[in-house]
């Protein structure tokens, strides 16, 4: 974090409520968001207890596994979990955008919708990472027999937690980050992990201030955690004599009433946080939807496509990355993130302020301005403007810096000279193509400009990885093709 | 008894001293530059107890659920005579092990007190050392010192001596998968270990023997992928252990923190509680809610009195090191006139305010 981060958490507690640090919304949100809480038996790697799942605030649809330990209701219940979160994707295929085709011709197309999975915590995408790698190379046939859902759910869990990892995707999101994207409470980040403490400083109820109702969430029984751990109060107390219940019903009325039970009270640890999670996503629908939204939201229909349509010949994903996929994926990883950062300051003044801060942006009003400058040093002449700007800004930009303009960023130029709280600006392009500037283009003496170098590094390519076949002994060799095996397949999940 | 030690009984009133395990000693690591910590730790007070006497219990439980699969887990894995770790061992690890002797260091009967049943894992450590071809201990008893008072520990870990070196093998549930476990899990698990590994090496030590005697690698033995087939690794844990040598180290020197203490001070419960408590300096930061009993306590003290550490260490670092919340928004606004010392931080949060002013502006 920065001071600036840090300065609004300081006036967060002032305020005894959040404060924004986002304009604009960063993320895209789906029309029908599928909501999944999911609760895990304590003390078990993965072994499912519960979720509450749904793309309607109104109509929930409780999941769970009366006994935990049970592998026959672990994948009946990955079953059902599969039967939603494939209904989901199927819808999202529906609709198909064509684009136009590929420099070979090939046909390109585009699902009209990507699917969006949103999870209270990061802990809840971890879980399902774990439910994806615990499901997904099983086998439908053999000697222990699955639903053929249950693999196909095990390689989409995976993917979604893959897209997790890639900065801007919004393919699945948790929802604690995506409002600490937005607004800073008065508490600590560790604190902010727990939703109901973070939407209490957020969103207090009428009422409350922002630490008083955090101050009730962070009471286990008033407001029940958000998961994937359960309460170990409400394990011992409450889930522990009611998985009993049914494992000692002696008949089906028995057995029905025990799983009655479970309903209920599982139903009560996850209303409350169902409940948060909507809510969470109306205050996040409010926002305004920042500018590059709409195009990151375009790769993800990508990929999406992508994956769906090369699903049915592809394998489930490897247990671990090759030398060279990790490598190229590492890559691939920290130019998203430039690009995500960079995007999202030009989509919003507050993220830009970052910038700002350290010095690759300068924010000021025009002084000067000759519009109409040429540059004629060359053969042709060239409309080179030049822009004096007052800032109060540390700029750290040498002269000879590329920078472009952060609320028109094809408006381009080169830092001349910076000195004592002005900089002088000679802009390049953008302002059409004549020796004189289109109406408008050129900003005029009062105006208030924003200049960054932020996006104008020329492109970095991705450097040459080695193909699969060419990995270096160094690094292990050449992987083989991940075919699972049989052992994956049967792989116990006890 | 040294004066120190006389002094931290009085602190400790009429209370017994706590018993510690790994867990707690372990956790006499997470946050060192805490006098208030040092001083309960020293005295051997049960923060548990005064936590929950001054209203602010620590909300530390553990569900059943969990303590049963630790349980069923380590039973299956020293089930016959240790059988499937053995096996592990030899396969896993590559320990050529042709047999081994195991020696269950429990309660055998009636109540033995903890120093006879100390005494007795010295003597079996003592014989075992050089003799046979590799032997496995079961809850040895051991003893650290704490601030000078002596610790048994009762591990639920086996120490395994082979090729003249001792191992400790540490049982854990959480799952190892795909070769990768929860990496705040194997670091507590490595915190622990070290704790033991020490323990032992005093032991060892005292026995005349080498401190080297005793591995730093110590056995890790989990539940492999999803099942409850055990898989074992070596766990490095020679960064825990100079943490934990640094924390114990300064316990000891604990002194100087207690001579500035009132001499009538107690922690004894009662109304006096608060103000005892209080009147040794803490240090705040959230991390203290996942190590220290007192964390509510003390976090309601910082928010109390405004710090920016209550926010999080990184905060205070971004602002400078301002203590303050209110000093750092009045910095901020510059209703407050910076001393020299601060004027860069002061600079650097009035930037940061107009910034964010002006982008607020800028956006409605
Ligand atoms: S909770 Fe309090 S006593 Fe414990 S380490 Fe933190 S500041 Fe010190």
């Amino acid at each position: 974090m920065s001071a600036l981060g840090a300065l609004a958490r300081l006036e967060a507690v002032a305020a005894g409520r959040a404060v924004p640090v986002a304009t604009v919304r960063h993320c895209h949100l789906s029309e029908r968001p599928l909501v999944i809480v999911p609760l895990r038996l304590a003390g078990e790697a993965v072994a499912p207890l519960a979720a509450m799942v749904g793309t309607d605030p109104e109509r929930p649809r409780l999941l769970f596994v009366p006994q935990p330990r049970n592998r026959d209701l672990r994948f009946r219940f990955a079953a059902e979990l599969a039967e939603v979160v494939l209904g989901r994707i199927e819808e999202c295929r529906t609709a198909v955008e064509e684009l136009p085709p590929a420099k070979d011709g090939t046909e390109r197309v585009r699902y009209g919708e990507a699917p969006q999975i949103i999870v209270p915590n990061q802990a809840g995408v971890g879980f399902l990472r774990m439910l994806g790698r615990s499901t997904r190379f099983r086998r439908t046939d053999g000697p222990y027999p699955v639903d053929p859902a249950v693999p196909m759910l095990g390689r989409w869990l995976t993917w979604f937690a893959d897209r997790y990892e890639r900065p801007g995707a919004a393919l699945l999101l948790a929802m604690t980050e995506t409002l600490r994207l937005h607004w800073a409470s008065g508490q600590s980040s560790l604190e902010d992990g727990n939703l109901a403490a973070l939407l209490g400083w957020i969103d207090p109820p009428e009422g409350l201030t922002g630490p008083q109702a955090a101050a009730l969430a962070e009471d286990p029984v008033a407001s029940p955690p958000a998961g994937p751990a359960t309460d170990p109060s409400f394990d011992n107390e409450v889930l522990a004599p009611a998985i009993a219940g049914y494992d000692e019903a002696a008949d089906e009325t028995g057995l029905s009433h025990a799983k009655e039970r479970l309903r209920t009270v599982l139903s009560s640890q996850l209303v409350p946080t169902w409940e948060l999670m909507w809510r969470a996503i109306g205050l996040l629908r409010a926002l305004p939807e920042g500018a590059n939204v709409a195009a990151r939201h375009d790769r993800d229909r990508d990929s999406f496509t992508w994956y769906a349509e090369t699903f049915e010949e592809g394998f489930p994903q490897a247990r671990r990355d090759d030398a060279v996929n990790a490598a190229r994926r590492l890559h691939d990883l920290e130019r998203a993130q430039e690009s995500y950062d960079a995007q999202r300051a030009f989509d919003d003044p507050l993220v830009m302020a970052e910038y700002r801060l350290t010095g690759e942006a300068f924010g000021g009003v025009v002084t000067e301005c000759l519009p109409t400058r040429l540059d004629e040093t060359g053969k042709k002449p060239k409309l080179r403007p030049w822009l004096r700007v007052r800032t109060g800004d540390p700029v750290r930009l040498e002269p000879g810096r590329a920078v472009c303009s952060a609320a028109r960023p094809g408006l381009k130029g080169r830092i001349v000279e910076v000195a004592a709280g002005e900089v002088l600006v000679e802009l390049t392009g953008g302002m059409g193509r004549k020796l004189t500037p289109e109406p408008g283009s050129v900003p005029e003496v009062g105006d208030r400009v924003c200049f960054t170098s932020l996006g104008t590094d020329s492109a970095r390519g991705r450097p040459n990885f080695p193909e699969r076949e060419q990995t270096p002994w160094t690094h292990g060799g050449p992987p083989a093709e991940y075919v699972p095996t049989d052992e994956d397949a049967q792989e116990a999940w006890s | 008894m040294t004066d120190l030690a006389a002094r931290l009984d009085r602190l400790r009133g009429a209370a017994q001293p706590r018993n510690h395990d790994a867990r707690t000693i372990a956790a006499l690591t997470s946050n060192p530059g805490c006098a208030r910590r040092g001083v309960l730790d020293a005295a051997g007070i049960d923060k548990d107890a005064i936590a929950a006497e001054l209203g602010f219990a620590a909300p530390f439980g553990q569900s059943q659920f969990a303590i049963t699969r630790g349980n069923v887990f380590e039973a299956q894995v020293k089930a016959d005579g240790c059988a499937e770790l053995l096996s592990l061992l030899r396969d896993r690890l590559g320990l050529s092990i042709p047999e081994v002797a195991y020696d269950d260091l429990g309660v055998v009967g009636g109540n033995e007190s903890r120093k006879v049943r100390h005494a007795r894992t010295r003597q079996l450590f003592a014989r075992a050392l050089g003799e046979g071809p590799g032997t496995l201990f079961d809850h040895p008893l051991l003893r650290l010192d704490i601030a000078g008072q002596p610790a048994y520990l009762e591990p639920d870990v086996i120490a395994f001596q082979f090729e003249g070196r001792f191992h400790i093998i540490e049982i854990k549930s959480f799952a190892m998968i795909d070769g990768q476990a929860d990496p705040a899990q194997v670091a507590s698990a490595a915190r622990q270990s070290a704790v033991y590994v020490l323990a032992l090496r005093r032991l060892l030590t005292e026995l005349g023997h080498d401190e080297d005697t005793v591995s730093h690698e110590v056995v890790l033995v989990c539940p492999e992928n999803f099942s409850n087939r055990p898989t074992a690794t070596f766990l490095d844990v020679r960064p825990q252990l100079a943490v934990l040598r640094r924390q114990l180290a300064r316990l000891t020197g604990i002194d100087r923190i207690v001579a500035e203490l009132p001499a009538d001070l107690t922690f004894e419960p009662g109304a006096g509680l608060a103000g005892a408590v209080r009147s040794v300096e803490a240090r705040y930061s959230p991390d203290c809610v996942s190590g220290c009993e007192m964390a509510l306590f003390c976090r309601d003290e910082a928010r109390a009195c405004g710090s920016t550490g209550a926010l999080g260490r990184s905060i205070r670092d971004d602002l400078g090191g301002v203590d303050s919340i209110a000093t750092a928004l009045a910095l901020a606004d510059g209703s407050l006139e910076p001393a020299e010392e601060l004027a860069e931080t002061a600079a650097g949060l009035r930037l940061a305010a107009r910034l964010r002013r002006e982008a607020l502006g800028a956006a409605s």
